[in-house]
């Protein structure tokens, strides 16, 4: 490296640290008291140190110093890699199978309560996978119909007595058709109008679910919600509940990937690519949109109606915006159209801020400056898709 | 079989008028030059015939049939299949995928075949992999099954359109400007590749500027200037005509 390039990297230091200083005085420093100073010269200090500190690093690994150290870790990785490509595939995934399998019964309660909302976003984030990543069509009120699901189950086994497995594939088709009547009026648009039409729709989900005493309750929430049984034997541990929503998920993985590879899925696919030559080339655009939002729609209310049953609890506040800009941050974040990808995005984003709660006052600064740097280094993802397109409106 | 007439086609834009009556018909085993300068209609006619625009009067028939005010999926599903003047390929799809695509019509297994991968789905998905594999053999492209149609060389793009039309099964085909900006060596492969298409029984509709090109394959033109037919013929009678000349280079 020249001491040009060095001259010029460090520059671009500079302007960051003091860009950064600037954001964060006003977080800092203005306090009911008055204006501090020491506080925020503090904590930038500590920062300015290892940003010097990983530029070092950084200068002295280009100019090949550490390549002692730097090459056996490159081959290791390359040579991880080729065992990877050799293993067979259902080596591997019986792997992270078993691993799922044993999980709880080598861990605690608390492990169990956060792999089962992994597992739950696991479904909620392949469905708007399908809508998103595959479709290419933006949804921004996604969580509805989770909500629907969960609902669903609700209000059927209360009023009906009926039992979660008889519910569960009702709280999908219930998902799926509240899918179709949101997906209908917005089939004619694209891009941002869509977008803004679908948080609309989700809104006026919530809304209902809050305001319809009649039916749900409103804000109050439906209580004491049955868990599932199997066979009069019920499932009043959380280790058992794991293993339903396991079940789930695995089905739901399993589906999504045959959809994928199936003509359905390139059909999609299509869509997102070229919309106008899809349908020239035979894709009925407005059925196969339609059935999208379905599908998408449909794995969410699985997940909604398990949701149900294991908080015994369900109220308009588990379905509001936040969730859906969640879940789309998950799908976004491991890799549009990429089922592994979104797995990760999942675990990136449940996980890891549950295995980081010490730092419960930092979470959410940590987590925007981790969105924003993956964004600028991997923006198609943790785990890209083998093949991944724009968004068809962004082609218009 | 594959009889494409347009009857009186008046096509409005608001205020503008971009086609007015334009009658002629392709018959089988039919190359037909459609020519004219910018802004002639030559798109617009595909597009009314397709399915995109409604044509404010007139008709499209088919083989007997009406096909005009059917959503272009089934003008397509009817045997009619298009290139654009612009490569519209699904970019991020291999080659195979994008003629795999174009067997959507011509399948029919659904949502419960694909997720249960019941054996009348895989034995489907293989007849839709092998017709698509051959369209990419016709055209040449048959190594290439892998690649993603963007990484593609320009002139195989243009090929893989012409491929994935074909998969489609079609007995019409419509080319819109298949020979621009290739050089005049594809060109002429080009041209082959067409008598390639209508050795199968496939007619041809094809809007194209290269004077090369359509001379020395059409069987008939039909020319248009400013959304009017000013002439239909041979093409020995076309460059003689005068009002085609004069529409072309002005008085």
């Amino acid at each position: 490296m020249t001491t040009q390039e060095s001259k010029k990297l460090w520059m671009a230091c500079g302007v960051g640290l003091i860009w950064f200083l600037i954001l964060l005085w006003p977080l800092l420093g203005i306090q009911p008291e008055g204006l501090e100073f020491g506080k925020t010269f503090k904590v930038f200090g500590y920062i300015a140190v290892a940003a010097v500190f990983i530029m070092f690093f950084y200068q002295i690994k280009e100019a090949g110093h550490l390549d002692a150290v730097g090459d056996p870790i490159v081959s290791a990785k390359g040579r991880f890699q080729e065992l990877y490509e050799k293993t067979p595939r259902w080596i591997l995934l019986s792997i992270v199978l078993g691993f799922a399998i044993v999980f709880p019964l080598v861990t605690g309660r608390y492990a169990h309560d956060v792999s089962i909302s992994v597992l739950i976003y696991i479904c909620l984030g392949l469905g708007l996978n399908i809508v998103v990543g595959l479709a290419g069509l933006l949804d921004l009120g996604y969580i509805a119909f989770y909500g629907v699901g969960a609902y669903t189950y609700a209000l059927m086994s209360l009023h009906f007595g009926m039992s979660f497995w008889l519910c569960l594939p009702i709280a999908g088709v219930t998902a799926a058709v509240a899918g179709s009547i949101v997906g209908y009026p917005t089939l004619r648009m694209r891009g941002d109008y869509l977008a803004i039409v679908t948080l609309g729709f989700g809104e006026i989900v919530r809304l209902i679910f809050n305001n319809w005493m009649g039916l749900t309750n409103g804000p109050n929430g439906i209580l004491s919600i049955p868990r599932p049984d199997i066979f009069g034997f019920e499932l009043n541990k959380l280790w058992m509940l794991y293993y339903v929503i396991l079940v789930i998920a695995v089905i739901t993985i399993i589906a999504v990937y045959r959809l994928n590879f199936s003509r359905i899925g390139r059909a999609w696919e299509a869509i997102r690519e070229d919309e106008t030559a899809a349908e020239l080339m035979g894709v009925n655009t407005f059925l196969l949109k339609l059935l999208a939002y379905a599908m998408g729609a449909t794995f969410a209310g699985f997940a909604g109606a398990f949701f149900a049953a294991r908080m015994r609890f369900v109220g308009p506040e588990s379905f509001t915006f936040l969730e859906s800009a969640m879940v789309l941050a998950m799908v976004v974040l491991g890799g549009m159209g990429s089922i592994p990808g979104v797995i990760l995005g999942v675990l990136a984003l449940v996980a890891l801020p549950e295995l980081f709660r010490e730092f419960e006052l930092y979470r959410m600064l940590v987590f925007g400056g981790t969105m924003t740097l993956m964004m600028l280094i991997r923006p198609a993802g943790i785990w890209p898709a083998s093949r991944v397109g724009r968004r068809s409106e962004e082609a218009d | 079989m594959a009889n494409l007439t347009l009857d009186d086609i008046c096509v409005r834009f608001g205020g503008l008028q971009a086609l007015t009556d334009v009658s002629f018909s392709l018959t089988e085993g039919e190359v037909v030059g459609l020519i004219g300068p910018n802004g002639a209609g030559k798109t617009t006619v595909f597009n009314v015939i397709t399915g995109v625009y409604k044509a404010s009067s007139g008709k499209v028939d088919y083989d007997g049939s009406t096909i005009t005010g059917l959503r272009p999926y089934q003008v397509l599903s009817m045997g009619i299949a298009r290139t654009f003047q612009n490569i519209r390929l699904f970019q991020n799809m291999t080659a195979l995928e994008n003629c795999m695509v174009a067997q959507h019509s011509r399948s029919k297994v659904g949502v419960i075949g694909a997720v249960l991968r019941s054996s009348a789905q895989r034995r489907e998905e293989e007849v839709i992999a092998e017709k698509s594999q051959k369209a990419l053999d016709f055209m040449g492209l048959g190594d290439k099954t892998d690649e993603v149609a963007s990484n593609l060389p320009y002139g195989h793009q243009r090929r893989l359109e012409i491929a994935r039309a074909l998969a489609s099964e079609p007995q019409t085909i419509l080319l819109d400007e298949p020979a621009a900006g290739l050089n005049p060596a594809e060109s002429v492969e080009l041209m082959e590749y067409i008598g390639h298409i209508t050795d199968l029984g496939i007619n041809v509709l094809m809007v194209e500027h290269d004077m090369k090109v359509v001379m020395g394959i059409c069987s008939r033109i039909v020319v248009l200037d400013h959304g009017v037919m000013i002439a239909e013929g041979l093409p020995g009678e076309i460059r003689k005509n005068p009002t085609v000349i004069e529409a072309y280079l002005g008085q």
